[in-house]
């Protein structure tokens, strides 16, 4: 069953096309993953559907729903999460903090009844959904820590343990193991395939890195130049000649015949 | 020792409004790094509607307060819609820049409506006082620091009791992130630009009290509040509460005890004394969590 479809999205910036002809759907469950050479447009469409760029033609809906006409902040209410490339974490506040700010649009008191102190069940009961999401990605034993006295793949842990708070239907995650060490990388790769596993939550993923990408997705879409070059599973993509000359170019044979 | 509880009584009254004052800088940094230093114009502004509005419209004057209250409320969430959301993005000097803009503005659209005279504030306390242990209480002073208690009360049961208080952390930290989770970033804004006006209405009305009046110079009491949000950390509601009061209080004592010699505005000085004296030793303020921003 779909649950996100993308039909010939283009983005462009004045001359510049970032990507066009980009159509896709992703099912129910699935993890689908975006790859590409540096300057594919990968983070590009990844904007679009974070609806952080306009897009400047095409189509996205989730669960039939008209994507395109939501807001940035109304995302999270229609069930999409995000994480962030840089980590969108808030260094100041506690683990348990970051994780509970992602329930806020599942948050119901008011002024009147938080302040009639009518709120302990609603409370406890985000508690414990964010305790729940923090032991899954294994960071229970830090709620009380702030954020910024943690290493980077525990922060990352953090982002992907709010998205999860945040009971979406679709997550989107922007290069989650960019920037990490073999050890990290490992971890967090583990983490998304039983958020995938375990959860059943459906993932988009833009990546950098082959190894991880081969491990966990379903299927994948390449980009290259902007342009969808190849769609997939992984032992599909691994055969595919365009995808092949895409990241290592022409064989120099033919370039000398050329 | 009488005269000495006279001017802690003074001093505390004084240092409650102090905090109302700071904590309106503090919400509005803590959600957007901007200095707000229209904070003091929004005081003249508060104390002004105050007047007009049981003086010269004749509300019952709990009534005016709450009227002025909501409408430098809304006055404080236009500034925010009108001017600031325009410049989102920008520098953050450019916001301060501003701030500072319209604050000279509106004291002087303030000063061109009223005139440069002092003006009736319409409170039913006026200079009554009364007697506790030799100490002079003027009621006026009573009423300052229990509504400040009050207001201050309210405000941290906001932030720690509804979802707003963590999604306006999260907004200073990180604007991008914070839409992502679903909170509706503009609206933080607007709702802490608000508060901000609400708070400064309540301040303006106690500055504005006996022995005080509503007058062009009113604004001024922000700048001498400037000292406790520094000296409690900026960003820090508790530290601005807590810098507000110790801020209040030694203007006073200083000014009932510094020696001739020193001059007869010295206490005008010693809150900045006191607040470079402990920045050297924390330098970022008493509940700082991070560097004081430098301008």
């Amino acid at each position: 069953m779909t649950l996100l479809e993308v039909r010939d999205l283009a983005l462009r910036f004045g001359a510049i096309t970032a990507f066009e002809d980009v159509s896709f759907d992703v099912a129910r469950g699935e993890l689908f993953a975006v790859i590409g050479p540096n300057g594919a447009g990968k983070s590009s469409l990844f904007n679009a559907l974070s609806r952080v760029y306009e897009p400047d033609q095409g189509d996205v809906r989730l669960d039939g729903r008209d994507f395109l006409t939501l807001r940035p902040d109304q995302l999270a209410g229609a069930g999409v999460a995000r994480s962030f490339q840089n980590l969108g974490v808030f260094p100041h506040l506690t683990v348990l903090e970051n994780v509970l700010v992602g329930r806020h649009h599942l948050m119901h008191g008011g002024i009147v009844r938080c302040g009639l102190g009518l709120t302990g069940a609603e409370e406890r009961r985000h508690r414990t959904a964010a305790l729940d999401a923090l032991k899954f990605v294994g960071l229970a034993g830090h709620a009380g820590t702030e954020v910024q006295l943690l290493p980077y793949g525990h922060r990352k842990r953090v982002e992907l343990a709010r998205c999860l708070a945040m009971e979406p239907t679709l997550m989107l995650l922007d290069e989650p193991v960019a920037g990490m060490n073999a050890g990290e990388r490992a971890e967090i790769t583990a983490v998304v395939s039983r958020l995938r596993g375990e959860r059943h939550v459906t993932v988009v993923l833009v990546e950098h890195d082959m190894g991880m990408v081969m491990q966990v997705a379903d299927r994948i879409l390449v980009l290259d130049f902007g342009v969808p070059i190849a769609i997939g599973t992984p032992e599909q993509i691994q055969g595919d000649e365009r995808v092949i000359r895409a990241y290592l170019g022409e064989p120099a044979e033919e370039v000398v015949a050329a | 020792m009488t005269e000495f509880l006279q001017l802690l009584f003074q001093g505390v009254s004084l240092g409650a409004t102090y905090a109302l004052v700071a904590l309106g800088f503090a919400v509005v940094y803590r959600s957007s790094g901007v200095i707000n230093f229209a904070q003091g114009a929004m005081l003249l502004l508060g104390a002004y509607a105050v007047s007009w509005l049981a003086v010269d419209v004749g509300l019952a004057f709990g009534l005016a307060v709450l009227a002025a209250t909501v409408l430098l409320a809304l006055a404080g969430a236009a500034m925010h819609g009108l001017v600031l959301r325009r410049v989102a993005g920008r520098p953050t000097f450019v916001l301060v820049m501003i701030t500072i803009g319209i604050g000279i503005a509106v004291t002087h659209g303030v000063e061109a409506a009223f005139g440069p005279d002092r003006r009736l504030l319409g409170d039913p306390w006026g200079s009554a006082a009364f007697q506790l242990g030799g100490v002079t209480i003027n009621t006026v002073k009573v009423w300052g620091i229990a509504v400040t208690a009050l207001a201050l009360g309210a405000y941290f049961a906001f932030d720690r009791y509804t979802r707003w208080g963590l999604a306006m952390q999260a907004t200073a930290a990180d604007e991008e992130a914070t839409l992502s989770v679903g909170v509706p970033v503009r609206r933080v804004h607007a709702c802490t630009w608000a508060l901000a006006g609400a708070l400064a209405t309540l301040g303006g009305l106690f500055l504005a009290g006996f022995p005080g009046a509503p007058q062009p110079a009113l604004g001024d009491a922000a700048l001498r509040a400037f000292p406790a949000i520094v000296l409690g950390g900026l960003g820090s509601p508790v530290g601005a509460v807590v810098g507000g009061v110790l801020i209040g209080v030694v203007e006073v004592l200083t000014s009932g005890y510094a020696p001739a010699s020193l001059g007869t505005n010295f206490y005008a000085v010693a809150p900045y004394i006191a607040m470079i004296a402990i920045l050297l030793v924390r330098p970022y303020g008493l509940f700082g969590v991070r560097p004081v921003e430098r301008m």
